[in-house]
């Protein structure tokens, strides 16, 4: 689509600034979104990428500042207006009815009445044009992550957009299902539609984007051309420092701390998933990643591997000895530590201190003395946790929900990782953590396999696995594939194993996109 | 519109406070109620608050009342904590006195030291027994230890009722449904000269010190804290959610069964068919009034006793209907939830605004440029 070379730009923020009781969201921002332009807005977790968008697409007033849509001035009072005005955003949670189909899920959230019919055909055309093929009548319970997303770029698309906003897109899919969405966005951009995508993936932003706005504590740090930076000279402007790099340096493994023997075990919730023939062995002084797209085993495997489920007894062993049996306090015994996904009400008792949370999992490390608790010996450990893992918290008698998530899972495996584990799992470690805590923590997860712990990471985030895992295994469908060497394989095979096709296959290539 | 919404940091302070600002709203309501009923709130709140109290008497029946109040709603207590809901105290009170009763009465007249150590003994395990059916049906089969511990409540009772009108009847008796009365030896002492209250509201106070230490220092009280704070963490952690539904079952059967024993080994002195005025029901008020907390259920178990004492002196001074004491019970109950409802709620008055879909096309602009605003269908290509 050409545009004349005087039409004025898309969007233009100018001045924004949000203020909560206890927060400054944004502050005199400035955006500016040409036509066609892909735009990158970046930030770590709480620069305010969020309140910024929630403001363009009209769920949050802003306090000051101007909003120019178009060459106009304009005030966005609510979704449905923005929606009217043209702009559509693709949420990184999604919110579809899962009983329903994919039609009548898209009927629900649009603004003008249409036919069943029409929609259905309005729907596959819409679809078909942009490669993101989706069967109107089927059920969304049935459908993947990914798919659920084309149903949401889809619902947007439907209403013809002129800015697209999406959310953290790729966070739920897997790399060849990247390279499809990357295809659909650059479609999108050719035809004009501007699109504002929120991210905080350096090599995604550098491959997609044109321009980029980059976001630091509520204010804008910078402006660039995502091309011409490398991802040292971003991530300079995002967090205002150097990364220090997590080096893994080849280290000898000794033996075998945990195995999985042919474990299969039938998925307790309906819809959950059944781990199917799963083996895997864990040597001390080593980092095994497991790469995955959630929902495909992970909880049951984590379940089974904590002893939250049990299975039979052989198929789990633990420094060579038969677990599958052992609860997990019998597991800790055996020198097993875990951090799970779920922070808040999990890995931690929300309204419990954080000197109380360290007895949490630390009974058998000198916390408790024949049936009564040690507080001096607690709070020290906690107060141990708190100092090595710089958690920002008031001191070991605050509550854990008082911790953003971040520090609360800097707590959590700081505690884990001071219970001198011999085997440590490790469930999504950075997940929603900012990038200098994330260093923090994927350190301490290289200390420790430099010190001969045996270590099973479980992450989505792909990036990550490659930098801390010595081999990686995918599970998919609740079948784990052979492990890999790391030297040995690369992003597009973990990618091609991530849908299920394990082994021999590797040279069928998925869809590249066209820049 | 008013809608409740949850506040960021709920008080500290006003958790605290709630029992008390209940207990006051119980009163003012207490005194309108008697003004309807065209009675003189203030002689009526005199009788009812003040003149049970008047004497050193009046105070030990406080103490004597307070006591199965006191030890029903401290083993409640700590089950409440870890989400284990035993609303069949009474029950297990019931059982507990028939155990150490029928102790009592196979013990006869003999006047041994060990015959009432034997009967506190009995009516525990009689508690226990009568809990851990719940707490076995719960970990077994996954039946709600709510309505299991309240059934049980009826059977315990019409198993007492067959006792005293069958084999347990006294023959010398009339053919009154009651026992013989308990020998001497088989009786609490009572702890002071003049008054009814025996030694069972000293056992409350040791109790309430030994649950207090159990649930700050033992490692057993901490984890069925998690499990009834974040059940996912005790579960991570790897507590045995069995272990600690038998352990709230058994602590809380074992106190009821206590508290039963003392009554009828105290001021009832015989078995019969009515043994408590519902107080292993009250004691679930008593507990939440208390805070869960030992100190909070001491001084709670006392204004409950209060209220029972009260409505006793009501009926007999101002001739109000029995059901005082109950209702009384009731309105603690109803303004402690509403008091505890606002600490982690406001109430805000919302504006209802029109539908969204239907605003003005064109928004209100600071510096419009031009007319209202297309529709944004119009124009793509």
């Amino acid at each position: 689509m050409s545009e004349p070379i005087e039409s004025p730009p898309r969007l233009v923020l100018t001045g924004i600034t949000k203020r909560y009781p206890s927060v400054v969201a944004n502050e005199s921002v400035d955006l500016t979104v040409r036509r066609g332009e892909i735009h990158a807005l970046m930030g770590e977790n709480g620069a305010g990428k969020s309140t910024l968008m929630k403001i363009v697409y009209g769920v949050v007033r802003p306090d000051a500042g101007y909003i120019r849509w178009e060459g106009r001035y304009e005030t966005i009072a609510s979704p449905a207006q923005a929606r009217r005005m043209g702009i559509g955003m693709v949420f990184q949670h999604f919110s579809l009815f899962e009983t329903l189909t994919v039609a009548q899920n898209i009927a629900l959230a649009l603004d003008t009445r249409m036919s069943n019919a029409v929609l259905a055909t309005r729907i596959s055309e819409v679809s078909e044009r942009y490669g993101l093929p989706i069967d109107p009548h089927r059920l969304v319970h049935s459908m993947s992550v990914g798919e659920r997303q084309r149903v949401e770029i889809v619902r947007c698309l439907l209403q013809e957009p002129k800015l697209l906003i999406m959310d953290e897109p790729t966070s739920v899919l897997t790399p060849q299902a990247v390279r499809v969405l990357f295809h659909t966005l650059r479609n999108l951009a050719a035809e004009g539609c501007s699109i504002l995508y929120i991210s905080h993936k350096l090599d995604e932003i550098r491959e997609l984007c044109d321009r980029a706005t980059v976001l630091r504590g509520g204010k804008v740090s910078g402006t660039a051309i995502p091309r011409e930076e490398t991802n040292d000279s971003l991530a300079r402007l995002m967090i205002g420092s150097e990364l220090a790099e997590c080096r893994l340096e080849p280290n000898k493994t000794g033996e075998v701390m945990l195995a999985v023997r042919e474990l299969t075990q039938a998925a307790a919730d309906p819809f959950g998933t059944s781990l199917a023939d799963v083996c895997l062995d864990v040597r001390a002084g080593e980092i095994l990643g497991i790469a995955g797209v959630s929902g495909n085993g992970q909880k049951e495997l984590l379940a089974a591997l904590s002893g939250e489920t049990l299975t039979a007894a052989g198929s789990i062993e633990l420094g060579g000895r038969p677990a599958g049996q052992l609860n997990p306090a019998a597991r800790r015994a055996l020198g097993l530590t875990f951090v799970p996904e779920e922070r808040m009400g999990r890995g931690a008792v929300p309204p419990m201190s954080l000197a109380s949370n360290a007895l949490l999992t630390g009974a058998r490390n000198g916390m408790v003395r024949n049936g009564l608790v040690r507080t001096d010996s607690m709070r020290e450990f906690a107060r141990d946790v708190i100092a090595r893992f710089n958690v920002k918290c008031g001191d070991e008698r605050s509550v854990a929900s008082s911790l953003s998530g971040g520090n609360l899972q800097k707590y959590i495996v700081g505690r884990e990782t001071l219970l001198k584990p011999k085997v440590m799992i490790v469930a999504q470690p950075t997940w929603g953590v900012d990038v200098g805590a994330a260093q923090l923590i994927r350190q301490a997860l290289i200390d420790l396999r430099d010190q001969g712990v045996a270590l099973l990471v479980v992450s989505e985030e792909l990036d990550e696995l490659f930098i801390v895992s010595d081999r990686l295994c995918v599970l998919a469908r609740g079948r784990l594939s052979p492990p890999v060497r790391l030297a040995d394989t690369s992003v597009e095979q973990i990618g091609l194993w991530m849908s299920g096709q394990f082994g021999a296959q590797a040279g069928e290539e998925a869809t590249h996109a066209a820049a | 519109m008013l809608r409740l919404e949850p506040r960021t940091s709920p008080s500290h302070a006003m958790a605290i406070a709630s029992p008390v600002i209940a207990a006051v709203a119980m009163l003012v309501t207490g005194f309108l109620l008697f003004r309807l009923l065209g009675k003189d709130p203030v002689e009526a709140a005199y009788i009812f608050f003040v003149k049970p109290l008047n004497s050193s008497y009046g105070l030990g029946e406080l103490l004597l009342k307070a006591t199965p109040l006191m030890l029903c709603a401290l083993g409640l207590g700590l089950g409440f904590q870890a989400n284990v809901w035993n609303i069949g105290a009474e029950g297990q009170l019931t059982m507990g006195a028939i155990f150490g009763g029928g102790v009592a009465l196979w013990l006869g007249d003999s006047s041994t030291w060990w015959g009432l150590p034997l009967m506190l003994v009995a009516g525990v395990i009689g508690g226990m027994l009568w809990a851990a059916i719940a707490a076995w049906l719960r970990t077994r089969f996954n039946t709600n230890e709510i309505l299991v511990t309240l059934m049980l409540v009826y059977i315990a009772q019409l198993y007492l009722s067959y006792l005293v009108h069958g084999p347990w009847r006294d023959p010398a008796g009339h053919n009154f449904p009651q026992s013989r009365g308990f020998a001497d030896a088989q009786t609490m002492p009572l702890l002071f000269d003049g008054g009814r209250t025996n030694w069972g509201f000293l056992f409350g106070l040791i109790l309430a010190g030994a649950l207090w230490f159990f649930s700050r220092r033992t490692y057993a009280g901490f984890r069925l804290q998690v499990a009834g704070l974040a059940p996912a963490a005790a579960a991570y952690a790897g507590f045995s959610e069995k272990r600690n539904i038998w352990l709230a079952l058994l602590i809380s059967g074992a106190t009821a069964g206590l508290a039963g024993i003392c009554e009828v080994a105290g001021p009832i002195g015989q078995m019969q068919q009515q043994i408590s005025p519902g107080y292993g029901f009250a004691a679930i008020i008593v507990a939440w009034v208390g805070r869960l907390h030992p100190i909070g259920i001491v001084l709670a178990s006392l204004l409950m006793s209060l209220l029972y004492l009260g409505g006793e002196s009501g009926q007999m001074s101002m001739a109000l209907p029995s059901a005082i004491t109950g209702l009384f019970q009731g309105l603690l109950l109803f303004y402690l939830l509403a008091a505890d409802l606002f600490i982690t709620f406001r109430l805000r008055n919302v504006r209802t605004t029109g539908q969204p879909d239907q605003a003005p096309a064109a928004p209100v602009a600071a510096a419009s440029s031009g007319g209202p605003g297309a529709t944004p269908l119009e124009s793509s290509p």
